[in-house]
């Protein structure tokens, strides 16, 4: 038989579709394309279920969740890629519980509503056991119904405003009592005593700005203006006229994504340097002043609990091998690094566990004992949050952190900041 | 500051939204106008603008590289809009619905297009040393760039004015506005006069998106930020008419800024738009209308 069989129709025949078609419907080449196909669908079927009982013995799937494009990209493909370093590493050791972890990496693009989906795609199509991601707390607030239906694992690696207590969430992000209030105690210890927040319009810079605002009253100080712009916004034309209007010591910035660089170019642009008026940033870390251009933004502040000029030999074991996977002029930052210990120690505790089911792994989680896995000791408390130091530095010209302050010694998790929401507690494990 | 530096802050910063709506605006005025075409990649063009500029400052430096870049973004977006008119555009003459999806389609291409080649990461623009920093005018910050982009706007349209009143290529673009078949019957060649319009718009639309390069990141997303204001500046000025959108870009411009005084920018986003759909009830047509054959049908 050869390979192109004859059709049926003459010329004229073959230039109306319709008929050409139902004329070589039963023709031999249909028959042979039918033959072939059905061979080569028994192939593929038998070879699925060849590989697929090894697949399911040897891995575990795990769900990396963050935002590779739209205006979050510019902080959280870095955090992807941290997260994928720990678990090249631990299955380079041998894997979980004798298992190689296969990652399925999604992509929130940015949109809440998208990663509630991805989400639940994880959870529901792939069955991964947990799920590392999640930036933005709107795309958190998006997850957390996802993962509490399904009673997932979600390890939650960038600081956030508090407020929540969920079973289903491990928080390993700076609850405000490891980062923004540490900002400000440094802050009132520097003299500052006139205020002005500014932040984009969502949960995390209206809530951290609550607890700033009862925290700065509280204190005896002054809060001059409270302004937002709409997240991935650009223009600040009336917010840099109403800094100069109000005349403030320093800038508490909860700014996210692409607005910081507007902001920053155009406060440069109104002869507002940081070094003219402090700015005390909580979303620019390492990467941000990388991408902005380090001299736009030097001299000005930011609260982490992690700083890639850390001096501890976990981090720069970290930094050398991010070094060596994704370039060697790239930078590491503390949701990076959360993300990576997150990995780490949801690797520990389904080992302590012998498990991958959440329950297990949780309830070993906050077992698990301090350990240095990037940023000196830390330890997960049983309100499920990370028991971490906060540190607050500047930005010097080469976009690194000189180290100015640190709170002495790790800060216990509080959920609920105690003036601005009393008698609220987070109680998950007895 | 007193409350009087703070509202006169605000005027300023009103002439300088409006000079960039104006940029964004303008192209999109010509070919709504002219041509009844809705082109929703106008967004995407005014990106490539940008992206154009922030290539050019990758060869040369920063002070000639800039106003060099000005002149790459105006061709470069102009020769793409050209390109448009030609293979896409032209074909569907006489189906605005048809053109919407398909320039909509064009403008997903785009945004990917420069997500893949640029990465989703916003680029800088450095400005050029000469516009750094600002002017001390009557108590007042005036940012240099902010006062570069209000002049760039008013000599653009100065230029397409004095293009459509004063030159013969002029005369013919206001003839086939005002009536095509005739203009057609009278030797003009209106699909000549389509392109070369389609193809100003854009390059003014490409200046837009260089000048908007020197106060924001230039990113996939930038042009999406913009439509929407181009299009309501359109629509309030008048459809097919130059004076109509420069004075829409004032108001728009004035009355956003302003509206940020008492409110935040989401707040007054959408005050502008109850403005709008407000205004355009008791004045369909816009500020300044035009009568023509092609607008009337």
């Amino acid at each position: 038989m050869s390979m192109f069989p004859s059709h049926k129709g003459s010329r004229k025949e073959r230039q109306d579709p319709v008929k050409y078609l139902s004329m070589n419907s039963d023709s031999s080449g249909a028959v042979l394309v039918r033959r072939l196909g059905r061979v080569f669908g028994t192939c593929a079927v038998l070879a699925l279920l060849a590989y697929s009982p090894a697949l399911a013995q040897d891995t575990v799937k795990v769900g990396v969740l963050q935002s590779l494009t739209g205006t979050m990209a510019i902080s959280e493909v870095t955090v992807k890629n941290a997260e994928m370093l720990a678990i090249d590493q631990i299955n380079a050791a041998g894997g979980v519980n004798g298992k190689q972890i296969d990652a399925i990496v999604e992509d929130g693009a940015s949109e809440p509503a998208i990663f509630a989906q991805k989400a639940q795609k994880l959870l529901e199509d792939d069955k991964v056991v947990t799920v590392f991601g999640g930036w933005t707390s709107a795309s958190r607030k998006a997850m957390l119904p996802v993962f509490e239906r399904f009673h997932g694992l979600l390890w939650y690696p960038v600081q956030f405003e508090g407020n929540e207590c969920s079973p289903d969430i491990m928080y390993s992000g700076a609850q405000p009592n490891q980062q923004i209030l540490p900002a400000l105690d440094w802050a009132k210890q520097k003299g500052y005593k006139h205020y002005f927040l500014l932040g984009s319009d969502y949960v995390f810079p209206r809530t951290a700005n609550l607890i700033l605002k009862k925290h700065i009253i509280h204190d005896g100080l002054q809060v001059v203006d409270e302004e937002y712009v709409p997240l991935g916004g650009t223009d600040f034309s009336a917010i840099v006229n109403k800094i100069q209007a109000a005349k403030p010591d320093i800038i508490f910035n909860t700014l996210n994504g692409d607005s910081n660089v507007s902001f920053f170019k155009q406060m440069a642009a109104a002869g507002l340097p940081p070094d003219k008026l402090p700015v005390m940033s909580f979303s620019i870390a390492e990467p941000e002043a990388k991408a902005m251009g380090p001299s736009l933004v030097q001299g000005s502040y930011a609260a982490w609990n992690y700083f890639q000029s850390l001096d501890d030999p976990a981090s720069k074991k970290f930094v050398a091998a991010y070094k060596a996977k994704f370039g060697a002029d790239s930078v590491v930052d503390d949701p990076m690094a959360h993300g990576y210990l997150d990995v780490y120690v949801w690797a520990a505790a389904a080992q302590a566990a012998g498990s991958f089911d959440p329950d297990k792994v949780r309830d070993a989680a906050v077992k698990l004992p301090w350990k240095d896995y990037v940023m000196g000791k830390t330890k997960f408390a049983a309100n499920q949050s990370l028991v971490q130091t906060a540190y607050v530095g500047q930005l010097d010209p080469e976009g690194q952190f000189k180290i100015l302050w640190d709170s002495g010694k790790p800060i216990y998790p509080q959920p609920y900041d105690p003036l601005t929401f009393p008698g609220k507690k987070c109680v998950i494990h007895h | 500051m007193t409350e009087s530096a703070l509202l006169a802050g605000q005027l300023f910063n009103g002439i300088s939204l409006a000079s960039i709506f104006l940029l964004a605006a303008l192209g999109l005025a010509l070919s709504f106008g002219l041509m009844q075409v809705i082109n929703m990649a106008h967004g995407e063009i005014i990106m490539m603008g940008g992206y154009l500029t922030y290539m050019t400052l990758q060869v040369v430096p920063r002070g000639p590289g800039y106003l060099l870049g000005l002149l790459v973004a105006f061709t470069g977006a102009a020769l793409f809009g050209a390109l448009l008119e030609l293979i896409l555009i032209r074909r569907l003459y006489g189906r605005p619905l048809d053109t919407l999806l398909a320039t909509w389609g064009v403008s997903l291409i785009m945004q990917q297009g420069a997500r893949s080649i640029f990465g989703p990461i916003g680029d800088e623009v450095t400005a050029p040393p000469f516009l750094a920093g600002s002017v001390h005018v009557a108590g007042l910050d005036l940012p240099l760039v902010r006062l570069f982009i209000i002049l760039l706007a008013a000599v653009v349209l100065a230029a397409v004015v004095m293009l459509i009143a004063r030159t013969r290529i002029g005369l013919m673009v206001r003839a086939v506005h005002q009536d095509r078949d005739m203009a057609e019957a009278l030797g003009i060649n209106t699909r000549m006069v389509d392109l070369l319009v389609f193809a100003i718009g854009s390059g003014v639309a490409g200046l837009g998106g260089s000048a908007l390069a020197l106060i924001a990141p230039v990113t996939p997303t930038v042009g999406q930020s913009y439509i929407v204001y181009a299009f309501l500046v359109v629509i309030l000025g008048g459809l097919g008419s130059v004076s109509g959108t420069a004075i829409a870009a004032v108001i728009v411009g004035l009355f956003s800024a302003g509206a940020q005084v008492f409110t935040s920018v989401s707040t007054s986003d959408v005050l502008l738009l109850l403005f709008v759909i407000a205004f355009i009830q008791f004045r369909p047509r816009g500020i300044v209308t035009t009568s023509s054959r092609a607008l009337e049908s």
